[in-house]
C-alpha cells in the first residue's frame, strides 16, 4: 500500500472541507441553545421540539413528499414510455427532431420551464395547486428518467427481446415480461432521480404552486429571508439525514449484489 | 430396420418444408440476399455456411420472421409466411447470445415458450421435465443464467427452444462460443438431439468444419447467393466453382486451358514447356477453354524419384513444411512458380521423415483426385 503523501493529504483534507463544512456547521448550529444562529449557546434539542410544533412546516413537507412520489411515479411511466420508443422504434420520421426534442429540458434555464407552465395553467384556467406543482415536476423530470432509462436500453441485447417474441409473446408481453424486468434498476434509479429532483427544486415550484399549497423548499427560503431561525437549521439536519440514510443503504445494497454475483459466476465456473 | 439413405431433394414427388422462391432482400442501397432459391425437407440437418456478411444470418432471421423479404415468397409448409409475426410461427430460433432471461431460473426459461399458450400447468411442468432430461440439466433447473457455465447456458437455449416442438429449429452459430473440445462434443449432441426429436434443423456457421460434421446437406454461400447445396461429402470431393473448393477446405488450384483427349478425360495446359496434367470430369469443355484443375492436398503423393504409374507427375523443389502433428504439408515449387501444397498423414516419428527443405521432389496424383472447373 502506498502511504498518503502531505501533497495528497492536503488535497483531500481540502477538497471535503469545502464540501462539508457549510453542512457540518448547519449540523452543529441546529444543536445550539441560542436563538442566534451565530452565537453558541451550549447544546440543546429545543428547536427539534419546536419544529414539530411547526404546523405551517410539516403541511409543506407533507405537500413536498406528496409531490415528489406522484411527479416521479407519472415522470417514470412517461419517460420509459419514451425511451423506449426512441431506442427501440426502428426509424420513423422526425426521429431525430424528437430524440433531440426530449433532451432540450435538461438544458433550458428553470426559470423558463416555470415561467411557460405558469402562463399554460393560467391559459388553461386551472388553480395553483398539488396538481400544478405535480404536472411541473412531471414535466421536467420526464427527460432525466428517460436519459437513464435510453442508455440502460442501449446496452440491452435485443435477442433478448426477439427470443420472447419468437417464443409466442406479443411485443408488449416481451416487454412486460422480459424487458421491464430487466432494466429495473434504470427504472428505478430513474425514478429516485426524479423523486430527489422534485424534492430539490425551488424555482419551478416557486412559479406552480399556489397559496393552498407550498413546498418546504419554499417554505424555507421564504422563512430564510425574514432571518435564519434555527428551527431551520433543525429541519435541514433531518433532510440530511434522511439523504444520508438513503444513500448508505443504496450503495451497501448495490455492493452486497455485485459480491453475489460474482460469488455465482465463480461457483458456476469450478462445476463447468 | 429398413436401411434406406436419408435423400429426400434426390426424391422429386417429396414435398420440401421450407422453400425460397426468387427471395430478395434489401437493406435500402444493400442487398443481402439476392434472388435466392432453395428447398429444404422435413427431418434435415441444414447447414448455411458462408463468410460473415454473406446473408445467412439474414436468411435466418427471415424464417424466424425478424426479416420479411423484399422480393419472393417463403413457404413453410406449403403455406406463405410473410403475413406470419414471428410469435405466431411454428419455428423457434436458439441465438448466438443464447439470449437466456437473466432474471428466470433454468427453468422458468424452458417454461417460457410454454407458458404463452394455453397449456395446463401439469403438462407444462412434464415437458420442461422432459427438456431438462433430453439436454442433462436436471440438476440445475433451479440456477439462474449467470450460475452455470457456457455449456450449460447452451444446452438451456437448445431445451428452451425445443421445448414447444416447433416444426423448424433455427440454430445461429449455436457453438460459436464454446473451446473447440467442447464444440465437438457438442456437436455430436446436436445430432443426437435433432434424430430424437425429428426436428427439422437450420443451422448458420462461417464453420466449415462444423457444418460438415452435423449437416445433411450444406448451402455454401456468398454475397447473397447460393453458390452450392449439396452433401458434405460432394460439397468438398465435387465442389461446383473454385469459391466453394477454395471455401471448404485446403485446395490446389490450377490455372490453365484444356484439351479434350477422349472419353471424359482433358489435357490441363498449365505452363509454357511442361507436360499437361491430366484430368478426368463429367463436365465438357471445349478446345482451348480456360479452366481451373482443383486438386486436394491429401490427393497428392510426394515422393523421392518419379512414380512409374503416376498419371500426373511432376518434379519440384520443398518450399515449407507445416508440421500439424498428425499430418504435414508439403509446399512444394514447381518450376514456373507454381505452389503445390502435398499432405501425408505422419504414420512415422519426425525424426525418420524423409525430405526436408530445398530437397528435389516429385508431387503426383491420379486423373480422378482433380476436379475440373469453369470458374
Amino acid at each position: 500500500m502506498n502511504r498518503l503523501s502531505w501533497f495528497n493529504v492536503t488535497s483531500l483534507t481540502l477538497g471535503f472541507a469545502f464540501l462539508y463544512l457549510p453542512m457540518v456547521i448547519l449540523v452543529i448550529y441546529s444543536f445550539n441553545e441560542s436563538k442566534l444562529v451565530t452565537v453558541w449557546a451550549g447544546f440543546s434539542t429545543k428547536w427539534y421540539g419546536e419544529l414539530l410544533q411547526n404546523e405551517a412546516f410539516l403541511d409543506a413537507a407533507w405537500v413536498t413528499v406528496k409531490v415528489a412520489v406522484l411527479s416521479s411515479t407519472l415522470a417514470t411511466v412517461l419517460g420509459t414510455m419514451a425511451a423506449y420508443v426512441l431506442v427501440r422504434g426502428g426509424r420513423f420520421l422526425g426521429r431525430t427532431v424528437f430524440s433531440g426534442m426530449i433532451y432540450a429540458p435538461l438544458v433550458m434555464p428553470e426559470v423558463i420551464t416555470g415561467l411557460s407552465l405558469l402562463l399554460l395553467f393560467i391559459g388553461i384556467g386551472l388553480d395553483r395547486g398539488v396538481l400544478t406543482i405535480v404536472l411541473a415536476h412531471t414535466t421536467f423530470s420526464m427527460c432525466y428518467v428517460s436519459v437513464v432509462v435510453s442508455s440502460r436500453l442501449m446496452t440491452f441485447d435485443r435477442s433478448l427481446e426477439e427470443a420472447a417474441l419468437d417464443l409466442g409473446c406479443s411485443s408488449f408481453m416481451a416487454f412486460r415480461l422480459v424487458t421491464l424486468p430487466i432494466i429495473a434498476p434504470a427504472v428505478i434509479s430513474g425514478w429516485l432521480l426524479a423523486f430527489t429532483l422534485s424534492l430539490d427544486d425551488l424555482v419551478i415550484a416557486s412559479f406552480t404552486a399556489g397559496p393552498s399549497a407550498t413546498t418546504l423548499p419554499i417554505k424555507i427560503f421564504s422563512a430564510v429571508r425574514l432571518g435564519v431561525s434555527p428551527e431551520i437549521n433543525a429541519l435541514s439536519t433531518i433532510m440530511i439525514g434522511i439523504v444520508t440514510v438513503g444513500v448508505i443503504s443504496a450503495s451497501l445494497i448495490s455492493k452486497r449484489n455485485s459480491l453475489r454475483q460474482q460469488r455465482d459466476e465463480q461457483a458456476a465456473a469450478r462445476t463447468a | 430396420m429398413n436401411q434406406t439413405v436419408f435423400a429426400p431433394w434426390d426424391d422429386p414427388a417429396e414435398k420440401p418444408l421450407i422453400r425460397f422462391e426468387n427471395v430478395t432482400k434489401r437493406f435500402g442501397e444493400f442487398v443481402a440476399i439476392d434472388d435466392l432459391t432453395l428447398d429444404i425437407f422435413e427431418k434435415e440437418f441444414f447447414a448455411l455456411l458462408g463468410p460473415s456478411g454473406c446473408g445467412k444470418t439474414t436468411m435466418m432471421r427471415m424464417l424466424a420472421g425478424f426479416e420479411t423479404p423484399t422480393e419472393g415468397r417463403i413457404e413453410l409448409a406449403g403455406q406463405d409466411i410473410a403475413p406470419v409475426p414471428p410469435n405466431k410461427r411454428a419455428v423457434n430460433m436458439m441465438f448466438q447470445s443464447y439470449a437466456l432471461f437473466p432474471h428466470l431460473s433454468v427453468y422458468e426459461n424452458i417454461a417460457f415458450g410454454l407458458r404463452r399458450g394455453d397449456m395446463p400447468k401439469n403438462d407444462i411442468d412434464d415437458r420442461v421435465g422432459e427438456m431438462l432430461k433430453l439436454t442433462r440439466l436436471e440438476k440445475f433447473a433451479r440456477r439462474k443464467p449467470h450460475q452455470i457455465s457456457g455449456g450449460q447456458r447452451q444446452r438451456v437455449a437448445l431445451a428452451r427452444s425445443l421445448a414447444k416442438a416447433p416444426k423448424l429449429l433455427l440454430l445461429d452459430e449455436p457453438l460459436g462460443a464454446l473451446d473447440a473440445k467442447l464444440r465437438q462434443a457438442t456437436q455430436f449432441e446436436l445430432m443426437d438431439i435433432q434424430e430424437k426429436t425429428g426436428t427439422t434443423f437450420v443451422i448458420v456457421t462461417h464453420d466449415q468444419e462444423e457444418a460438415m460434421t452435423v449437416a445433411s446437406r450444406v448451402a455454401v454461400m456468398d454475397e447473397g447467393r447460393v453458390m452450392q447445396v449439396a452433401t458434405p461429402e460432394r460439397i468438398y470431393e465435387a465442389p461446383s466453382s473454385v469459391y466453394v473448393a477454395d471455401f471448404i477446405g485446403d485446395v490446389n488450384i490450377v490455372g490453365g486451358s484444356t484439351k479434350p483427349a477422349g472419353a471424359g478425360q482433358y489435357h490441363v495446359h498449365w505452363a509454357e514447356g511442361q507436360a499437361p496434367f491430366m484430368a478426368a470430369s463429367d463436365r465438357a469443355f471445349s478446345d482451348g477453354q480456360a479452366c481451373h484443375l482443383a486438386v486436394r492436398p491429401e490427393k497428392i503423393a510426394i515422393s523421392a524419384e518419379r512414380p512409374s504409374d503416376a498419371e500426373n507427375a511432376v518434379q519440384g523443389t520443398v518450399l515449407d513444411i507445416a508440421y500439424l502433428g498428425n499430418l504435414s504439408t508439403y509446399h512444394v515449387e514447381l518450376p514456373g512458380g507454381q505452389i503445390i501444397k502435398a499432405q501425408t498423414a505422419n504414420t512415422q516419428r519426425i525424426s525418420r521423415r524423409s525430405f526436408t527443405w530445398e530437397d528435389p521432389v516429385w508431387v503426383s496424383w491420379t486423373a480422378t483426385a482433380g476436379v475440373l472447373l469453369e470458374q
